[in-house]
């Protein structure tokens, strides 16, 4: 028989891991590590971001998963059933009714309350690590607060690209102390980020570590004075619900250059067609029908 | 002392004041009760065979090893400092200001995956520059007093040649304009021609910037050119200090007379 303890970790290893998550929270955006469990998932399909969800757990909450801001992906619906299965909770599609959301590559479009604890999943958790391989000397720049190389990364996609060209995983400074990777959210996600009043947790099993982002907390994209941060856009509203500010996705159509931009929040995109918005492209509101 | 200190005062006083510097590797010895002072504007080299001590002294001096005795006094902008009993972080930030270090081997002290622009510009970003556009300006002009070309700003220093990545390291370490700079064979492993051209750009650039500098090296040739005064090592221990005519053409110790003498004629 398969009997599992409550979300699947033993008690002692979600003790250790609140442990952890009370001191990312004490101090905003530092990397504390954590003695990371074999899931039974592989790598880089967020078994950081399960281990604090499952951690943060409790049998009243009601779990939202979301991949890319989709509800219905792969990775979405193996975790939603994982934990339906090993906590028994109650889970759901719509932003709104969650109490825990975990995600990957996404912040909702809806905005998000006190009530609610946003989970990312992070594949790579140091912002210095592709020009300063060695973790000894990252770690004694972040306690030294010396931040110059993350710019010198900006400075070289200007260099190339004439703009800042990097679009996710856009480094932020949090609290005006730590330089932190907000995971590879697009960079149109970052301003979400700050003063947010869910708190934020972000959990990275490869590499051991978690981090935090506690509620109403300032996070700032980095940028020079002459080339600022932009947010970035699509150019198009949603096909199917008329959006204009919300994150889309582009569809491939047919093979002759046809495309439609969708947004990537299913459940947002999905409540607005209920409420009666008709993109371009859309045919009649049918619930169930996608 | 003041802060504000005239230049006439700063003439009457030596910059960097080192005493007694000890180095140990176990029962061994790096180098040993070493003493000099470097004055504002002087060029000092430092001569001895290999093993004599002179790179573990280079780099105690520059934070990157810790000796277990002695002091380095050093006047700064921030008044008087014994260097080697500052806090890491006050170490690592007179290390991008007001120090330099230019490595013998370039590829240790540059960046090699990203431009030489931005190879430049990184010391300006770690002392707080954040306008691209003058951040550019600057790292273009110093590559040009370099001697590189700056319409190769955008290309990886492993696309340039050896000696154009010792003059980009030295051009990435003179951008913050420091007052004093090490060096560690900067000519080494660089054929003569090249030698003598980059010889000649580090003799300008150090009296057109009042620069005082500390040259590490094995070549007599080298610091006949660059440097004023001289201290001779051996097996750690200086055994012999003056000015570098002096030492060279009159050497009174005999481990001098032996180098002096040892140098090829062609």
């Amino acid at each position: 028989m398969t009997e599992y303890n409550f979300a699947y970790l033993d008690e002692r290893t979600k003790k250790m891991i609140r442990r952890a998550l009370l001191k990312a929270v004490a101090i905003p955006g530092y990397q504390v590590p954590f003695s990371s469990r074999e899931m039974p998932m592989p790598y880089g399909w967020g078994t950081g971001g399960v281990q604090v969800t499952a951690a943060c757990l409790l049998p009243e909450d009601v779990l939202k998963v979301i991949d890319q801001g989709a509800d219905d992906t792969t990775n979405a619906v193996s975790i939603r059933k994982f934990f339906e299965k090993t906590a028994g909770v109650a889970t759901t599609t719509e932003t709104e009714e969650a109490t825990i959301i975990q995600t990957r590559h996404r912040i909702p479009e809806a905005p998000l309350t006190e009530k609610q604890i946003l989970v990312y999943q992070v594949p790579i958790p140091e912002p210095l690590r592709f020009l300063e391989p060695r973790e000894t000397e990252t770690r004694r720049m972040h306690a030294l607060e010396e931040y110059g190389l993350m710019h010198v990364k900006l400075y070289e996609d200007i260099s190339r690209h004439g703009h800042i060209a990097t679009t996710y995983a856009y480094p932020v400074l949090v609290e005006d102390r730590y330089v932190m990777d907000p995971s590879p959210i697009p960079k149109f996600d970052n301003p979400k980020l700050s003063d947010c009043a869910a708190l934020q947790l972000f959990g990275a099993g490869r590499e051991q570590r978690i981090y935090a982002v506690p509620p109403h907390t300032s996070v700032v994209s980095l940028d020079f004075e002459d080339h600022p941060f932009e947010r970035g856009s699509a150019g198009a509203d949603c096909a199917l619900c008329g959006a204009s500010d919300s994150y889309l996705d582009e569809v491939i159509t047919d093979d002759r250059g046809g495309r439609m931009f969708v947004c990537s929040d299913t459940a947002f995109c999905r409540a607005r067609r209920r409420a009666g918005y008709v993109g371009l492209l859309a045919a009649p509101y049918e619930e169930g029908a996608a | 002392m003041s802060v504000a200190m005239s230049a006439a005062e700063l003439e009457e006083v030596p910059l960097l004041e080192v005493t007694g510097l000890t180095r140990r590797y176990g029962a061994r010895i790096g180098c040993a009760d070493v003493s000099f002072a470097l004055w504002p504007g002087e060029v000092l080299g430092i001569v001895g065979e290999s093993g004599s001590g002179k790179t573990t002294l280079l780099r105690c001096l520059a934070g990157e090893l810790q000796p277990q005795e002695g002091r380095a006094l050093y006047r700064g902008e921030d008044g008087e400092t014994d260097v080697l009993a500052l806090p890491e972080p006050a170490r690592r930030r007179l290390m991008r200001t007001e120090w330099a270090l230019v490595h013998q081997n370039p590829r240790d002290g540059l960046r090699m995956g990203v431009s030489a622009g931005a190879n430049v510009g990184e010391r300006l970003m770690a002392v707080g520059w954040r306008h691209y556009g003058r951040i550019r300006e600057t790292a273009g002009s110093w590559l040009d007093r370099v001697e590189v070309d700056p319409g190769r700003m955008d290309e990886r220093p492993t696309a340039f040649s050896g000696g154009m990545q010792q003059r980009l390291q030295i051009a990435r370490n003179l951008v913050t304009g420091p007052r004093i700079v090490f060096m560690d064979e900067p000519t080494g492993g660089l054929d003569v021609s090249v030698q003598a051209r980059l010889l000649d750009l580090i003799r300008g650039l150090v009296r057109s910037y009042g620069l005082s500098a500390i040259v590490v090296t094995h070549d007599l040739a080298v610091v006949r050119l660059l440097a004023d005064r001289l201290l001779v090592m051996k097996d750690g221990r200086v055994v012999e200090t003056g000015l570098t005519d002096q030492v060279l053409d009159d050497p009174q110790h005999n481990y001098t007379q032996l180098l002096v003498s040892s140098v090829l004629r062609v």
